[in-house]
């Protein structure tokens, strides 16, 4: 039970004879990949064949819709030519005719170079979001203050005023109801990941905190909403606001919605939190607490960053939702992108039939978005400083 | 400095801690042991609320610990605790762990938080680490940087729950070499702790707790030559018996 006293003057080893020796080189390319398909092939006969078909389907596939989608497809805007390609070539004609209406849904013909200048501006902050550096300490504040300048540049362009005051641009006013397409998209989904992500942060602390009547109002709330599809939620928020308070000037429909969707990914948003926070050890809080940091910020600086760290694939998934459940707003009469598709074509016998084409088109930009979001959802990682992997 | 008073404690129906009388005066280094499952742990805990307890009074720098959150924050910032797993903040460096609390609790501006880190680290000798993550450090190093993170709130009573046990057999003469330090400079310290070397080295007075209860109160010379307790005597034969 002494030995440990006499431990540190037996440690001094000489270590020269360890001399380290550097790892194989790894070899990428197209050799060493045949090479592992024949070993796989060898090793694996069954798998072997089926990934052998599948890759077959998937080129005879690939092929079938390269001849739909561009060799026998019609380009230009010209109907006769759609309709003697039909079923056998695209007719992304269809798009060139009607992209305007797509795009910026019923907002007035003369004046939509607002909405394109409002979504150029969004595309730019957000791609400005993508570099990693600008996450750093350092330089974060210009990032949220480009997005405040962001937000008021938006609303000028597309209602002419600045919240319901006339600024004197000479812009002229255009009712929330009347916008659409992707601007609509982009601002229903941004504003309610910014503001449901703190609430459901918010919300995830109440269901994991001590306090008994604060955890059942947050438990109560959460499973209320989840228990209810967003339809209804949506729905509820359009219509019965004027029914549940009458006599009151109900708000503008535009921000119904939008406190339709926080409200309701906030529940979510709280339980991807919650196992987060359950994820935490205890530890942790009780070496916050020996230190005298109070409840706040003890969440604030130990609990948090490691648990969104650890569930930030779920909560990336939870903004690809809010992303796409935008799409559900057509039904209290906002036509975002998916609903502008519709009023581009529902009533228009001759494009209506391709549809199809419109579906691919806003799928493409849908997924051009989604793809973004993971992407910059990496960099919240790097920001948030997570534990580097052993180097040793 | 510290006085406990008739304190019990149950988890359920599990009596923790049972009638536990103990008082420690400015300066002492106290060394509690006895078998796993003793309390051991759980009395320390209660000097810095980690653990509450059901009744009985405790003490600590003249600040009666009770329901109120107030009186709880006021005795942390004088509490300093090393755990068994370090529980250093992994997504923070080793600097920023040292800060938070100085920076957030004590207000202090970060360059004199940065300039205390450092002396610090100096003193744990694990300065040219500052800007590491604990992972990328051994267990012997981490226990350092936990030790001087509490040292960072400048602490009057330091208290360790069995600092080396997490640690491979090699790395532990290392932080008991830090603990010694402290020992010399006079700062009150409760220890938990099976490193009977140490024990006889520091303590003013060891602690022997079973079934939580406190069996034997003595100096380390009375201690380890003539224990009374036939408890306390069969405790130390087992560890000494290889």
């Amino acid at each position: 039970m002494h030995d440990h006293l006499h431990r540190a003057k037996s440690t001094k080893v000489s270590t020269h004879y360890l001399k380290s020796q550097n790892p194989p080189k790894k070899i990428r390319s197209w050799s060493t990949l045949i090479h592992l398909t024949r070993l796989e092939f060898k090793q694996h006969p069954v798998q072997g064949a089926l990934s052998m078909i599948l890759l077959v389907l998937v080129i005879l596939s690939g092929l079938a819709f390269l001849n739909w989608g561009v060799f026998n497809a019609v380009f230009i805007s010209d109907e006769a030519a759609c309709q003697l390609a039909r079923s056998t070539g695209a007719c992304w004609g269809m798009i060139a005719e009607k992209y305007r209406l797509i795009l910026w849904g019923r907002f007035p013909f003369e004046e939509q170079w607002r909405p394109l200048t409002s979504v150029v501006l969004i595309l730019l902050t957000l791609s400005l979001s993508c570099v990693g550096t600008l996450w750093r300490p350092a330089y974060r504040q210009w990032l949220y203050l480009s997005w405040v300048w962001c937000a008021a540049i938006f609303e000028i362009l597309m209602s002419g005023t600045f919240f319901g005051i006339d600024i004197g641009l000479g812009l002229a006013k255009v009712e929330t109801d009347l916008w659409g397409g992707l601007p609509l998209t982009l601002l229903l989904s941004i504003v309610s990941i910014a503001l449901a992500t703190p609430l459901g942060i918010l919300l995830a602390l109440a269901r994991t905190s001590d306090m008994p009547m604060i955890k059942t109002l947050a438990v109560t709330y959460i499973e209320l909403v989840r228990g209810v599809p967003l339809i209804s939620v949506l729905f509820m928020a359009s219509f019965m606001f004027p029914l549940l308070m009458p006599g009151l000037q109900s708000p503008d429909v535009l921000l119904r919605v939008l406190a339709g969707i926080t409200l309701f990914s906030a529940a979510y948003t709280a339980e991807v939190v919650r196992a987060g926070l359950l994820s935490v050890g205890a530890g942790q809080l009780e070496a916050a607490q020996s230190l005298g940091l109070g409840y706040w910020k003890t969440q604030r600086f130990v609990v948090l960053p490691q648990a969104l760290a650890h569930v930030l694939p779920g909560l990336v998934n939870n903004f690809i939702s809010i992303f796409k459940d935008t799409s559900l707003v057509t039904i209290v009469s906002l036509y975002e992108l998916t609903g502008a598709l519709g009023l581009a074509l529902n009533g228009d016998a001759i494009w209506r039939p391709f549809k199809l084409e419109g579906y691919l088109f806003i799928g493409l930009i849908y997924f051009c978005f989604c793809f973004a979001l993971s992407h910059l959802s990496q960099n919240f990682n790097k920001a948030s400083q997570t534990t580097p992997k052993m180097s040793a | 400095m510290i006085e406990f008073k008739l304190i019990n404690k149950w988890y359920g129906n599990y009596h923790a801690l049972r009638d536990i009388n103990l008082e420690v005066k400015e300066g002492e280094r106290v060394i509690v042991c006895g078998p796993s499952g003793s309390g051991k742990s759980t009395l320390i805990r209660c000097i810095n609320a980690l653990e509450d307890f059901q009744s009985g009074t405790l003490r600590v720098n003249s600040v009666s610990l009770n329901e109120d959150l107030r009186s709880v924050q006021l005795v942390r910032q004088s509490v300093g605790m090393v755990f068994q797993q370090f529980n250093l903040f992994p997504h923070l460096t080793v600097l920023q762990n040292l800060t938070l609390a100085p920076i957030q609790v004590k207000k202090m501006s970060p360059e004199n938080a940065l300039f205390l880190a450092m002396a610090q680290l100096t003193r744990v000798r694990i300065e040219e680490h500052a800007h590491k993550f604990p992972a990328q450090l051994s267990g012997g190093q981490q226990q350092r940087v936990a030790i001087a993170r509490t040292l960072c709130m400048e602490p009057k009573i330091l208290l360790f729950d069995e600092p080396t046990s997490a640690l491979d057999p090699e790395m532990i003469q290392e932080v008991l070499d830090v603990m010694i330090e402290l020992a010399t400079q006079g700062i009150t310290m409760i220890c938990v702790t099976h490193e009977m070397g140490f024990a006889k080295r520091v303590a003013s007075r060891i602690v022997f707790m079973d079934q939580g209860q406190i069996m034997e109160e003595a100096q380390p010379e009375d201690f380890f030559n003539h224990p009374k307790h036939p408890r306390t005597q069969a405790f130390l034969a087992k560890l000494l018996d290889h």
